[in-house]
């Protein structure tokens, strides 16, 4: 491979941290011109963090960045863009509401706020057609493009853009095997003029068939760059995986697979997003979801919470079919199903309002359970010790870790046979951590069916007693006893064969 | 070309229901059509249409701007203490007017991105301010606009209407030009996803103050052309324009998130407005009634563009709109 011996990008001892949480963590890391780089690591390994600090989006708390050499500071994507540095984002860069031809020009070089020139466009519907996307109408608007032409859209504006430093963050995830086998082929003939490619992608066989060099990253760090084809699959993992940790965990009770079945989902689907799932949920059970981003595990809960319409399969409760129509019928007492979500600053919580108010928000309407008593919430704020001047206090003043936990009581509080639960630990403490486990546990002991969908895979290693990993809305493998190991898991949630697990 | 009425269906659909409107109008009308009708109608017309132009450019960037009506009235009442001279002076006049309605937006625009107030709320206190200054300089109705360009801005060209002349203008060569730069793709990046926006490199900071600075220079243009249209001074439309200029924008099939819609859409809204209430004076219904109608055909017009909620199939989405 061309590699030059100066790096386009070098990062020096660069830090970057949201209040509390680290999200880079003294990184060194350089990408050279001429080669492809992969950037492998789990959910929150600080990849998509790295790609910003790049890309301009967001600046480094600690470190330099040094560009061509030269120590610079990049302030916003354009001064990125004009030093050559051209992002794609995971999270599309593009505007739903303009057309595919207006998308391509937006922000292109050489246009500023003045008249739009035709030559960014001719060279866009070049790169598109050379990747498959000759059949996207120019005047089609992007909200109405398929996701995988969106992402074919996104690459052709990128490539447009005459990058130096190409940065694509799971670019070709949407795409079949035959586009992405063009965009290898356009992205190649990059690189061999000369132009950087930084790529972070969960598909081993597109690092492989495509990367010159990897980089793992794990918890904030650069753990290792070695050059493609120095490690096979399982030690690439390992190095994802890096240490355990135990103690953090309850000890975890005998497997009871023959347990009373509380709720079973029978060929459970909606839209595009989940195809033909089944799970079976039991009496004092923990069962784990997993996988990577967006492969469905979240739709399975919403589901359940009677926020989706028009699923396929059945729910079966009991043994009886039911039907939940919205989250009102999930916490009737005959169902009594309930859903503690993702993102408890925007779903969980209403930050400007007390505790109490937020502790009674779901008990209030139920029948026969006194929303207002105070009493009702007791033995849950003892549990998990939260921390907290007076209930009257608004939630918003409280740490992350003891939001959660009135996010956590407020439905604990209805004595739920039945709960979901979004990732309840990302982004919490060690501490807070260990209270949520040991009161899982705890509740599941006292007969609780739980389901908890997580990105941490040392819980469903460590708490779940089974565990079903996802991947394209499907579940590609159901673990348990033994062949709950980190490797089978990560493997899984890669959908690359198992290293001897069962298979689901 | 399908694919063109597809992408803009939301334009198509008004300019649709106006053809139809201005056709029971004219044939209601007891003189019919003649260039006197047609040259009242327009006059009127463009009065809104302008002061809808101002709203769209704050609506367009996922804005509101509740002093488009305060700034007509500031800029109303400098026209009739400047304009009522001869010759040159007018242009020196019309040139004052409108720098303070740019001045007005530059202000709006500058408490929104600098001091990072919500535009509602921006606007809100500004044009109670614009409606003070106007009432400090005429505290009743007054004044006087030279007549002679005020004939020529609102009487007709060879039997067209000058007000429909200006409209063409503003969208033939003030709108499509600029839909083809980088500040017209850049307004609607910003009022989509400014966060995409941001990341493609726009300036979202300069392309917003420049969005009202635009809504001022429109602002500007109504309280001119109200001028032209009344002759006279008068601090007290203020409230009405407001809420009309928002009623357009929505009935021209502008999105009040933001990024959906176009001036020619705002513009098709403020002339079916006005061509309901000119249909309803001559309908005979009792002119109590009349905000009656004109409110319920309104809500039917926003109740089918919002009609693909329907279609949502996760409840969660709704929220998110």
């Amino acid at each position: 491979m061309a590699t030059s011996p100066s790096p386009i990008v070098r990062l020096e001892g660069v830090t970057k941290r949201y209040g509390a949480t680290v999200a880079l963590d003294g990184v060194n890391f350089d990408c050279n011109a001429g080669e492809i780089h992969a950037v492998l690591g789990e959910n929150g390994a600080g990849k998509s963090t790295l790609m910003k600090i790049i890309a301009g989006v967001i600046q480094p708390t600690e470190g330099v960045v040094h560009v061509d050499g030269e120590p610079v500071a990049l302030r916003s994507p354009r001064e990125a863009v004009s030093r050559g540095l051209v992002c794609m984002f995971q999270e599309l860069s593009l505007i739903p509401d303009l057309t595919v031809r207006e998308n391509l020009m937006l922000g292109a070089p050489g246009t500023g706020l003045g008249r739009l020139s035709g030559r960014t466009l001719t060279v866009a519907c070049d790169l598109l057609a050379r990747i498959d996307g000759g059949h996207i109408p120019m005047r089609a608007r992007l909200a109405d493009l398929s996701l995988a032409e969106r992402q074919q859209v996104e690459i052709a504006k990128a490539l447009a853009r005459e990058p130096r430093l190409l940065i694509l963050d799971e670019a070709t995830s949407a795409l079949n095997a035959s586009v992405v086998e063009k965009v290898f082929t356009v992205i190649r003939e990059e690189s061999a003029r000369g132009i950087g490619v930084l790529f972070i992608s969960h598909r081993f066989h597109e690092i492989e068939a495509l990367a010159d060099r990897v980089s793992v990253f794990r918890n904030g760090r650069h753990v290792e760059t070695f050059d493609n084809g120095a490690y096979d699959y399982p030690a690439i993992i390992n190095k994802m995986v890096g240490q355990k940790i135990d103690d953090l965990f309850p000890a975890k009770p005998e497997a009871k697979p023959d347990a009373e079945v509380v709720l079973r989902l029978d060929g459970f689907g909606w839209e595009d997003g989940l195809k033909d799932v089944s799970i079976t949920l039991r009496k004092g059970c923990i069962t784990g979801l997993g996988g990577l981003d967006g492969q469905g595990q979240a739709r399975v809960l919403q589901g359940l919470f009677g926020l989706l319409r028009k699923t396929e399969g059945d729910i079966v409760l009991d043994g009886r079919e039911i039907q939940i129509a919205s989250p009102k019928d999930a916490k009737r007492p005959d169902i009594s199903i309930a859903l503690v979500p993702e993102d408890r600053k925007t779903e969980a919580l209403v930050l400007q309002q007390s505790i109490a108010a937020n502790m009674q928000l779901a008990a209030l309407g139920v029948d026969g359970v006194p929303a207002s008593d105070p009493v009702l919430y007791r033995p849950y704020i003892d549990a998990l010790q939260l921390k907290y001047a007076s209930l009257d206090q608004p939630v918003g003043q409280l740490s992350g870790g003891n939001q959660q936990k009135v996010a956590l009581t407020k439905w604990l509080a209805l004595k739920p046979r039945c709960l979901l639960l979004a990732d309840p630990t990302r982004g919490i403490d060690v501490k807070t951590k260990t209270q949520i486990y040991e009161l899982l546990r705890r509740l599941a002991d006292e007969g609780t069916a739980i389901l908890l969908l997580s990105t941490d895979y040392e819980e469903f290693i460590h708490l779940c007693d089974e565990t079903h990993i996802f991947y394209d809305g499907r579940v590609v493998r159901h673990l348990q006893g033994d062949a709950v190991t980190a490797e089978n898991i990560l493997a899984a949630t890669l959908n690359l064969p198992a290293q001897g697990g069962t298979h689901a | 070309m399908p694919e063109f009425l597809r992408a803009n269906r939301r334009e198509a659909i008004a300019v649709a229901v106006l053809l139809f409107l201005l056709t029971v109008y004219l044939s209601t009308h007891p003189r019919g059509m003649s260039t006197y009708v047609m040259t009242i109608w327009a006059n009127q017309c463009l009065i809104l249409a302008l002061a809808a132009a101002a709203q769209f450019f704050a609506v367009i960037v996922r804005g509101i701007d509740l002093s488009v009506g305060a700034v007509m009235a500031l800029t109303n009442t400098i026209a009739s203490h400047v304009m009522g001279g001869e010759g040159i002076s007018l242009l020196g006049g019309a040139a004052l007017v409108l720098a303070a309605g740019v001045a007005c937006g530059l202000l709006n625009g500058a408490l929104v991105v600098f001091a990072r107030i919500q535009p509602i709320v921006v606007t809100l206190a500004t044009a109670s301010i614009f409606v003070g200054l106007a009432l400090i300089l005429r505290p009743t109705p007054g004044g006087v606009i030279n007549y002679d360009l005020a004939d020529a801005m609102t009487l007709d060209v060879l039997g067209i209407p000058t007000a429909l002349l200006i409209t063409a203008a503003v969208i033939g060569l003030f709108w499509i030009p600029l839909r083809r730069t980088g500040l017209g793709l850049g307004l609607y990046a910003i009022g989509s996803s400014e966060q995409a926006a941001f990341q493609s490199g726009i300036q979202v900071p300069l392309v917003r103050m420049i969005s009202f600075g635009l809504g001022g220079l429109f602002a500007g243009l109504a309280g001119l052309y109200f001028s032209f249209v009344t002759t006279t001074g008068d601090a007290g439309i203020a409230a009405n324009f407001t809420l009309n200029s928002i009623a357009a924008v929505v009935l021209g099939g502008v999105a009040l998130r933001g990024g959906v819609g176009s001036l020619i859409g705002a513009i098709a809204g403020a002339f079916i407005l006005k061509t309901i209430g000119a249909l309803m004076f001559f309908s005979g219904l009792p002119p109590l009634a009349q905000p009656f109608v004109e409110g319920l055909v309104l809500a039917a017009a926003i109740a089918i563009g919002g009609a693909d909620v329907l279609r949502v199939r996760n409840r969660l989405e709704v929220f998110a709109r």
